[in-house]
């Protein structure tokens, strides 16, 4: 294509013509102020052209919906957890704390058929830390840490953006610590009785 | 007294409408929805945004002038309010009619030179002073095209008051005493032959009367946007460039009066407008044969539905006029220094002057 020189056009009808150009520009925008654009989602045709209208949304009121598969907000459905800590490991950040309990009794499965074998007296992200990268998500045996699709979780204390996911209350976080320890003693004791009654058996 | 009051009271509210009209027209001519929150549609964001100026703490700076600081904001307030006072505002009522409301009103608006220069001046600011220079620069001389307009209006009318200019206007002409036998001419040209004393409405304008007054009601509106700091020549408080201007020590109450002045001044040089160029409180129809519109929308004097009818011409003429304002605030980008003093001295002064010359003229061809 071939380039045109921009030629500069002074005079009087050329001044008036581009005030009334300009003008006719602002009017017809104010004209068109009925429309409206709609908080559609992505597939819709009107999502990135919209030829007149306002642009704006009363945000708190309507949102644009986000992409399924976008990276917002973490959940970890506690039910299915399994306490791997794989989540944990693999994170670049750090920003998930676990810490775990054997379980002394059979603590049933989760939705997809894994043993749960551990409580989780602590799971904790840390949201202000976290940098959406999904990492945690894939590595997930039990597809139970998942994105949801909130984003605006602005907090005034920035300890409200750790969120702790454990379903266990440090009560009851206790008592299977107690269990679980009194588990350890009685069989370390059992250990200790079998031990013995062999020695004697043996000597 | 009552008139005093009545005129304020009109006038806050015709700026409280304004000020949100202002924030509405420009989200939408920018596809933003503008105040939404404030009551229905944020209709009611302007009279929360007065509320909150009156809340702040009202600061006097410790180096400042004291008593011209203080002074400035009523000075400047009180010039503009008080240019109001021969404004009719229907064929009954006017604050204060005097015989020469013309001359009146230049004298009292131009002491807001004054007012912007102590405000200026007292706020011991560089940055206020600098923007009350321009400020008073900029408002002295674009009142030599917008007082030479006006004269060729007055030179038209013959007459330098605002009542009487205003019955010209329209078919109450032969209501208003000493005009009894007067004349409307379509152009104002005898030689034409079209009695438009009866037709009224838009023929009988001053702009149809007298074709030459449209370049000076142009002239007029050009320069009265400079003289009210208005886009697009807002050098002086260019919100995008400098903090403020003159007002920028200002806060609270004294900030909220300077606001109050300077959107009354809208009002008043678009009142000012419609008074000398637009038909004042007449009507737009005209009679045409049978359909008498002109006398249906025009009521009759004395009696409540003409001041009804004249009342809402005048306001409906004035929102037209401060619309265009806001419209070219949103439209136009701002004129530089050199541009502005260039526009008024080399472009509008002598084509005011020209038109000057041709109402002469015409009021000779129109006896
Ligand atoms: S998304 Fe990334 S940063 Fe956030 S918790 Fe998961 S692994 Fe850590
Ligand atoms: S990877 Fe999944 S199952 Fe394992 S600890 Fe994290 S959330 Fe729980």
């Amino acid at each position: 294509m071939e380039k045109e020189a921009y030629k500069h056009k002074t005079g009087f009808w050329q001044g008036v013509k581009s005030l009334m150009s300009g003008a006719r520009l602002t009017l017809r925008h104010f004209a068109n102020a009925g429309k409206r654009r709609k908080p559609v989602y992505v597939s819709d045709d009107s999502y990135f052209k919209q030829p007149d209208g306002l642009a704006t949304l009363t945000y708190p009121y309507e949102a644009l919906p986000v992409p399924d598969n976008g990276r917002y907000r973490l959940h970890n459905e506690m039910e299915d957890c399994i306490v791997c800590d794989l989540c944990a490991k693999i994170c670049p950040v750090n920003c998930i704390t676990i810490e775990s309990v054997k379980a002394t009794e059979d603590i049933g499965v989760t939705s997809d058929g894994t043993k749960k074998r551990l409580y989780g007296p602590v799971f904790d992200i840390d949201m202000a830390k976290c940098c959406y990268c999904g990492l945690c998500t894939t590595v997930c045996p039990t597809d139970c840490l998942t994105m949801t699709p909130v984003y605006d979780f602005a907090e005034v204390d920035i300890k409200n953006m750790i969120y702790h996911f454990t379903d266990l209350s440090p009560e009851q976080a206790q008592e299977k610590q107690r269990l679980f320890e009194k588990q350890q003693e009685e069989m370390a004791a059992a250990k200790a009785a079998a031990l013995a009654a062999r020695k004697q058996q043996q000597g | 007294m009552l008139a005093f009051l009545l005129t304020l009271m009109l006038l806050l509210s015709v700026v409280i409408v304004l000020a949100y009209a202002e924030r509405k027209v420009a989200a939408f001519m920018q596809d933003r929805l503008g105040p939404t929150e404030a009551g229905p549609y944020g209709s009611l964001q302007a009279v929360l945004d007065v509320l909150k100026l009156l809340q702040k703490e009202d600061i006097v700076p410790a180096q400042a002038d004291k008593s011209l600081f203080k002074l400035a904001p009523i000075l400047i307030f009180a010039a503009v309010f008080a240019g109001f006072a021969v404004i009719p505002f229907t064929p009954d009522v006017v604050p204060a009619g005097i015989g020469i409301g013309v001359f009146y009103l230049l004298a009292i608006v131009s002491l807001d030179v004054v007012g912007l220069l102590m405000a200026g001046w007292g706020s011991n600011n560089k940055y206020a002073m600098l923007g009350a220079m321009r400020s008073v620069a900029q408002i002295v001389s674009y009142e030599i095209p917008a007082g030479l307009a006006i004269l060729s209006a007055v030179m038209i009318c013959q007459s330098l008051d605002f009542q009487e200019i205003s019955y010209q206007q329209g078919v109450l002409l032969h209501a208003f005493p000493g005009m009894e036998y007067e004349t409307n001419w379509l152009f104002g040209i005898q030689a034409l032959g079209i009695d438009t004393t009866t037709i009224g409405g838009i023929t009988t304008w001053n702009i149809f009367r007298a074709p030459m007054l449209l370049v000076a009601f142009i002239i007029y509106f050009i320069a009265s946007l400079a003289e009210s700091n208005r886009a697009p020549f807002d050098i002086p408080e260019a919100e995008s460039e400098l903090v403020a201007g003159f007002h920028v020590e200002y806060s609270g109450f004294r900030f909220a009066v300077l606001f109050l002045a300077e959107y009354s001044m809208m009002v008043l040089v678009s009142l000012v407008a419609v008074v000398l160029f637009l038909g004042s409180w007449n009507t737009p129809l005209p009679n045409i044969g049978a359909a008498q519109l002109a006398n249906w929308t025009t009521g009759s004097v004395g009696a409540l539905s003409g001041n009804l009818w004249a009342a809402f011409w005048l306001l409906s003429k004035t929102f037209v006029l401060l619309f265009v304002q806001l419209w070219a605030r949103w439209t136009y980008p701002r004129l530089r220094v050199d541009q502005l003093m260039h526009l008024c001295w080399k472009v509008l002064t002598p084509l005011a002057l020209a038109v000057v010359l041709a109402a002469g003229i015409w009021r000779l061809l129109m006896i």
